[in-house]
C-alpha cells in the first residue's frame, strides 16, 4: 500500500502567542513507501508527530490530502476510516499506552478484539518473544516497567501484520539492545512489504533506514 | 489464557474501587425510588383498607368516648379499648330521618392476664344487621358464626381449629382474615351473642371497668349508612343535635386526619427521593467524568488501534449499563427486603396503616425504579461519553492532555 500525503499543512490557532495562527506542517507532499522503513528526523517540536498524526488518520489536515492507494483517507466516515486504520495501520504512539485492565496478552490482540475478531495469538506470542517480554503474556500493564510496556505497544501495533506502521519515537524508553531489536523488527516488516515511517531522535537510526527525512520547523525535507 | 472480548466488562473489572461506586450510587438511586414507592403504596392500600372496613357514611360513639383521644383508634383501626352506650340511644339514632342501613358493634380488651390466651382487642358485629365486617370476613370464612366462634386477625399466632380463651371461655378459631396493615390484623371478630358472653365473663372476673352494665341492654357504636334522602353530614348534624349523649362523626372526616398524614408522609418521602436523586446524579456525573477523564489516554489507544468515536463511547456506555443495572436491581431487591419484613414496624414507627403489597405488585415498583436508576446512570454517562467521542486522539497522544 503507498501512503501518499498531497499539499498537506497544518496549522494551530495560538491566540495567546500574539499570532493567531501556527504553522505545524508547512505544505508537503511526499510518499511513505511500501516495502521501505522511513526514518523522519528532526527537533522536538518540529511537526515530526503532527505529521505522523496525519498519516494515521488521527488528526485532519488544514488542507490537502492523505491518499491510501487511490482512496482520500478523510472522505471517508470515522467509521470508516476507523476501520480502515484498524486493518491496515499499525500505530505505536510516544509514551507508555496500556490499557491497564487488560493482560499485556489482551493489549497486544486490542485490534482484534475491537471488531470481535478470532485469531491472533500466534503471531502475538512470536512478537512478545522477539521483544523479550514473552514471560509476562498474563502480566498485567501496572506490573511492567516503562520499556516493557513500550514494547506491548510496539506488538499490538504489528500483530495485524499492517501495511502501514507508523512509529512514534518507539524506542524512547529503550536500552541499546531493546532499540536495535525494535529498529530490526520494523525493519523486518517494512521488507515484508509494509510502508514504515518512524520518528525518532535516536542516533543512528539512520543505519536502519532505507529512506531519511528531516523536519525543521514544519518543512519536510528528504534527504535519502 | 481467556481472551477477553468486551473491554467495558474488562474495565469494570479492572478497577474495582471505581466500579464498586458507581455500583452502590446506583444501588442507593434505585433503593430510594423502591423503597420510598413501596411506603407510599402500603400507606394508601391501608388508607383504602381502612375505608373499605369501614364501609359506613356515619359512626356514632358514646359522647364520653369521643373526648378520649385513642377512641379513633380503637374504632379505626382496632387499637384495644372499649366503651359503652345503652342500647335505647341505638334507637334514637337509628330513628333519625336519612338513616338507611344501621349496626352495631361491641368492643372489648382482652386481657394479659392468665384468663386470656392473648391480649387483643374483639370486636363484636350482628349479623343480621352488619354490612361493614361482614363483606370482608366472608372473603376468609364463607360459613356461620356460631356462638364462641371467633375470626382472627392475620397476625395473630393462632390458626383455624384452635381454641383460644378469653376471660376464661374458649373460643373457636373459625377462619383467619387477610392483612389489612392496621391493628385489625391482631382483633378478633365475632358475632354479638358470643362478645355478650364475653363481656358477661369479664364482668363475673371483675375486669371491666363498666362495673354495672347490662351486656344485652349496651352496644358500643352504632355505624349508619344514608338512605340518600339526607346527606351524611346533614345526618351527623342532626344527630348531633337531636340525640342527646352520642356523638356523631363521618367517616370520611375520621380518615381525613389519617389522608392528610399520609400525604405529609408522601411529601416527605418525595422530598427525600428528590433530595438523594439530584445528590446522585451529580455524583455520577462527576464519577463518570473523572473516569473518563483518568483513562482519556487508555481512549486515545483504543482510537488508534482502530476505535471509532461511537465505539468509545460505546465502551463508556455500556460500562455505565452494566454498573448502572447490577446496582439498581441490588438496590430494588435491597428496597423490598427493607420494606417488607419489616412492615409492622413501620406501622408502628409511623402510626399509620401500612398494608405491604403481595411480592408480585411490589415487583412493579421495583422494575421502575430499576430501570429509572439505570437510566439516570446512563444518562450521567453519555455526557462522558459524548465528551470522550471528541477527543483529540493526536494531542492525547502526543502527551499535551
Amino acid at each position: 500500500m503507498s501512503v501518499t500525503a498531497e499539499n498537506i499543512t497544518k496549522e494551530y490557532i495560538r491566540e495567546s502567542k500574539g499570532t493567531n495562527r501556527f504553522a505545524a506542517v508547512r505544505e508537503t507532499t511526499v510518499t511513505i513507501e511500501s516495502g521501505k522503513l522511513t526514518v523522519l528526523k528532526g527537533r522536538s517540536g518540529s511537526g515530526k508527530s503532527t505529521f505522523l498524526n496525519m498519516a494515521a488518520g488521527l488528526s485532519r489536515p488544514t488542507s490537502g490530502r492523505i491518499v491510501y492507494d487511490d482512496r482520500d483517507i478523510y472522505s471517508l466516515s470515522d467509521r470508516e476510516l476507523s476501520r480502515l486504520r484498524n486493518e491496515y495501520t499499525g500505530v505505536i504512539p510516544q509514551g507508555q499506552s496500556a490499557i491497564f485492565s487488560l493482560s499485556v496478552m489482551e493489549n497486544v490482540l486490542l485490534p482484534f478484539t475491537l471488531y470481535r475478531q478470532d485469531g491472533g495469538e500466534q503471531k502475538a506470542r512470536e512478537l512478545l518473544e522477539k521483544l523479550g517480554i514473552a514471560h509476562l503474556e498474563n502480566a498485567m500493564p501496572r506490573e511492567l516497567s516503562g520499556g516493557e510496556l513500550r514494547r506491548v505497544s510496539i506488538a499490538r501495533a504489528l500483530v495485524k501484520k499492517p501495511a502501514l506502521i507508523l512509529a512514534d519515537e518507539p524506542t524512547a524508553d529503550l536500552d541499546d539492545e531493546n532499540t536495535e531489536l525494535v529498529f530490526d523488527l520494523l525493519k523486518t516488516a517494512a521488507h515484508e512489504g509494509a510502508a514504515v515511517l518512524t520518528v525518532t531522535h535516536e542516533n543512528g537510526a539512520e543505519d536502519y533506514a532505507d529512506a531519511l527525512w528531516r523536519m525543521d520547523s514544519g518543512t519536510l525535507e528528504v534527504i535519502k | 489464557m481467556k481472551r477477553s472480548k468486551n473491554i467495558a466488562v474488562r474495565n469494570i473489572a479492572g478497577k474495582p474501587l471505581r466500579s464498586a461506586v458507581l455500583v452502590i450510587l446506583a444501588a442507593l438511586l434505585s433503593l430510594t425510588v423502591c423503597a420510598g414507592t413501596l411506603i407510599v403504596r402500603s400507606l394508601r392500600s391501608g388508607l383504602d383498607s381502612l375505608e373499605a372496613r369501614l364501609g359506613a357514611d356515619v359512626m356514632v360513639v358514646p359522647k364520653e368516648a369521643s373526648q378520649k383521644q385513642s377512641f379513633e383508634n380503637i374504632v379505626l383501626q382496632g387499637s384495644t379499648g372499649y366503651f359503652y352506650m345503652d342500647k335505647s340511644l341505638m334507637d334514637k339514632v337509628t330513628g333519625r330521618d336519612g338513616v338507611g342501613k344501621s349496626s352495631p358493634q361491641f368492643f372489648l380488651a382482652s386481657a394479659s392476664a392468665g384468663c386470656c390466651s392473648i391480649p387483643v382487642q374483639i370486636i363484636g358485629f350482628d349479623p343480621d344487621t352488619d354490612f361493614t365486617i361482614t363483606p370482608w370476613i366472608k372473603r376468609s370464612y364463607g360459613g356461620e358464626l356460631g356462638l364462641f366462634d371467633v375470626v382472627i386477625g392475620n397476625d395473630l399466632n393462632a390458626f383455624v381449629g384452635d381454641s383460644i380463651k378469653f376471660y376464661g371461655v374458649d373460643c373457636r378459631v373459625a377462619a383467619k382474615l387477610d392483612k389489612t396493615g392496621t391493628n385489625f390484623d391482631t382483633a378478633v371478630f365475632t358475632n354479638a351473642d358470643t362478645i355478650k358472653q364475653l363481656i358477661r365473663a369479664s364482668l363475673d372476673l371483675g375486669m371491666n371497668s363498666f362495673e354495672s352494665l347490662d351486656p344485652d341492654n349496651s352496644v358500643s357504636c352504632v355505624l349508619i349508612n344514608s338512605d340518600g334522602t339526607r346527606s351524611p353530614e346533614e345526618i351527623v348534624n342532626d344527630i348531633n343535635v337531636h340525640v342527646k349523649k352520642v356523638r356523631a362523626f363521618r367517616t370520611g372526616d375520621m380518615i381525613s386526619g389519617i389522608s392528610s398524614s399520609l400525604s405529609g408522609v408522601s411529601d416527605v418521602i418525595g422530598v427525600m427521593i428528590a433530595a438523594v436523586w439530584l445528590l446522585g446524579l451529580v455524583i455520577l456525573l462527576l464519577a463518570f467524568t473523572m473516569s473518563v477523564n483518568e483513562r482519556k489516554k487508555e481512549f486515545a489507544v483504543l482510537r488508534a488501534a482502530g476505535a471509532s468515536r461511537g465505539k468509545l463511547a460505546s465502551v463508556v456506555m455500556q460500562e455505565a449499563v452494566i454498573t448502572g443495572l447490577a446496582g439498581s436491581i441490588a438496590g430494588a431487591l435491597l428496597g423490598i427486603a427493607a420494606i417488607v419484613p419489616f412492615s409492622k414496624a413501620i406501622e408502628n414507627a409511623l402510626g399509620l396503616p401500612f398494608l405491604t403489597p403481595d411480592i408480585a405488585s411490589a415487583a412493579v415498583p421495583a422494575v421502575m425504579s430499576v430501570l429509572l436508576s439505570a437510566a439516570v446512570c446512563a444518562l450521567a454517562a453519555a455526557v462522558s461519553a459524548v465528551r470522550i467521542s471528541r477527543i483529540d486522539t493526536a494531542l492525547i497522544l502526543r502527551g499535551d492532555n
